[in-house]
């Protein structure tokens, strides 16, 4: 009797376990595994479009970066520049909410969370309209003289990272938020009373303490923005297009499966090395 | 000579405490900033959503109501709508119970394997979308299943299922675990006490999970291009109509989104608040 007790005791966590992993082996790991045979597929010598067999030619990957070193190099650089952004945005805004907001905490909270409720397309569209020739923006701007005639502000670079700033904007807030909350306002207070002037008290116990959610908010913010091309396809121009443009036509308008696939695992690689070193770096380990 | 000096003395004060109280407000006026950058294209979408459009809804035309009154007046829009409640409703069901029974194993016992596990879960929240989403469809291709309904609800289970075990397990752990012995001391089992504490105690993190699983889902836009086939869902109507503009009623559907969920969250809070006192 007892020993059937541990027994199921023990096995109980697996038991949880398995429905969702099975669930996740079969639909996450098993398509990852297939994405990468696809990888080092090539055409079939006289077969139709699309059709590709094994022949583990690794050098897919090496031409596939080569051909398209700029789309990578725009992605990074792209959701570095947005992530960079969200955090300036980000923590004076969580840390109001943190500090000064009082009794309106909670409502702040709800209202960083609601934009997500429109439409994620949506609001970059109203972007596309807001910042147009006929938008409330660039009108003014032109009247003032504060850009030319020609400038147009869709259609750019600037566009596309702005508009991936403001995606990923809650992303970047909540964990701050989370983490600053923690705080122990009396930490603040007894680096106040050794005489640090509000700058110091900022930079060595603030900060410090927020790391954790600096930590947490850019990964959030990074990862998806470095695979993001709903903002490139809406905002940008030909010129601004990144991995994930190009991943997307692969599939859809080409129908190279192997270039998309190698693609899609040098994206992955070149974020899982960036962010391992990254959270080295940070160290705070304690993510998951 | 003493009125030159009484119009100055006064003035330095008050340019010193308006800088003093500048100095003192500055992040509050930052945070009032990033508010409006925040809400400005939730606001524009809102007012658009009056507009007496026609077919491209570019440019102010006049006040109307009549998008609100035929909110499904443009073609295919309802289809759509239908299409993402109907994912997700689904996907948000099957992952609330497979993340919930994996946050409960990760969250309360300790086996071998866990931080497998662990790893397990974070992988596809550290992958990007396309990357989920281009694997998902090229096994589908392999196996010679057409994308379609069911392709996506299985596309959005499997990125839902992270966030929810997140969710979860951060309720689990905030608990306090003298309830449950002081249940087990009162003679309960632990079924009972799973039954009549924890899990009450645990709700309010897996119903925020669920909230948060139907949201994604219904947001999705890339994982859910790769895997609908010919399916029109919300997100893709709105991102196929872009080019040519968007009818106004997708703006009424996407305020009245915004509105409807601004409320669930509310009365959650007012729910919770209300609980807390009667405790």
């Amino acid at each position: 009797m007892r020993m059937s007790k541990t027994l199921s005791k023990v096995k109980l966590p697996y038991l949880l376990l398995l429905p969702g992993f099975l669930f996740l082996f079969t639909f996450f790991i098993l398509p990852i595994l297939n994405l990468a045979q696809t990888s080092t597929q090539t055409p079939i010598a006289g077969g139709d479009t699309g059709e590709y067999e094994q022949t583990l030619r690794f050098a897919n990957y090496i031409d596939a970066f080569i051909e398209n070193r700029e789309q990578f190099a725009r992605s990074f650089i792209f959701a570095i520049c947005a992530t960079l952004l969200a955090l300036a945005i980000a923590y004076p805004l969580a840390y109001a909410i943190a500090f000064k907001a009082g009794r309106f905490k909670n409502i702040l909270l709800v209202l960083i969370i609601a934009p997500f409720f429109t439409s994620f397309l949506l609001r970059t569209v109203a972007w596309k309209q807001i910042l147009g020739e006929e938008g409330f923006v660039v009108p003014p701007l032109r009247t003032f003289g504060i850009i030319s005639e020609s400038t147009t502000l869709t259609s750019t670079s600037f566009a596309v990272v702005l508009g991936m700033t403001y995606n990923f904007l809650p992303f970047m807030t909540l964990p701050l938020y989370a983490s600053l909350e923690r705080i122990d306002p009396r930490t603040m207070e007894a680096s106040g009373d050794l005489y640090a002037n509000g700058i110091t008290t900022f930079r060595r116990v603030t900060l410090p303490l927020s790391m954790p959610g600096v930590v947490a908010g850019t990964l959030l913010t990074f990862i998806p923005a470095a695979g993001d091309y709903v903002n490139a396809a809406i905002l940008g121009n030909p010129n601004s297009k990144m991995l994930g443009n190009v991943i997307e036509s692969r599939f859809f308008k080409i129908v190279d499966y192997p270039t998309a696939a190698a693609l899609s695992f040098t994206l992955m690689a070149a974020i899982l090395i960036l962010v391992t070193l990254y959270i080295r770096k940070a160290g705070t380990e304690e993510l998951v | 000579m003493t009125k030159v000096k009484d119009a100055t003395i006064p003035t330095i004060p008050v340019q010193a405490r308006l800088s003093r109280w500048f100095g003192r407000n500055l992040i509050r006026i930052y945070a009032f900033f990033g508010f409006t950058y925040l809400f400005i294209p939730v606001a524009y979408t809102f007012a658009f959503s009056f507009n007496d459009s026609g077919k491209s809804n570019l440019i102010w035309k006049g006040f109307t109501l009549k998008n609100w009154q035929n909110p499904c007046g443009a073609p295919e829009i309802c289809t759509a709508l239908g299409n993402s409640i109907k994912i997700g409703l689904i996907a948000t069901i099957f992952s609330t119970i497979l993340g919930t029974m994996i946050a409960f194993a990760i969250g309360r016992y300790a086996f071998k394997g866990r931080s497998t596990s662990n790893l397990l879960i974070f992988l596809p929240m550290a992958t990007p979308e396309i990357v989920l989403g281009a694997s998902l469809l090229s096994l589908f291709l392999v196996f010679q299943i057409n994308p379609g309904f069911w392709p996506t609800v299985i596309a959005h289970v499997v990125f839902c299922v992270s966030f929810v075990v997140v969710t979860v397990k951060a309720r689990i752990a905030s608990l306090d675990p003298r309830l449950e012995q002081a249940a087990m001391d009162l003679y309960a089992n632990e079924f009972q006490t799973f039954r009549r504490v924890t899990l009450p105690l645990v709700a309010p993190g897996i119903a925020a999970a669920a909230l948060l699983a139907f949201s994604l889902s219904f947001d999705d836009f890339i994982i859910t291009n790769f895997n609908s086939g010919t399916l029109t869902t919300f997100p893709k109507f709105v991102y196929v109509s872009a080019a040519r503009g968007i009818p106004a009623q997708a703006n009424v559907i996407g305020s009245a989104m915004f509105f409807l969920a601004l409320a669930i969250v509310i009365a959650g809070q007012l729910i919770s608040k209300k609980t807390k006192v009667t405790k």
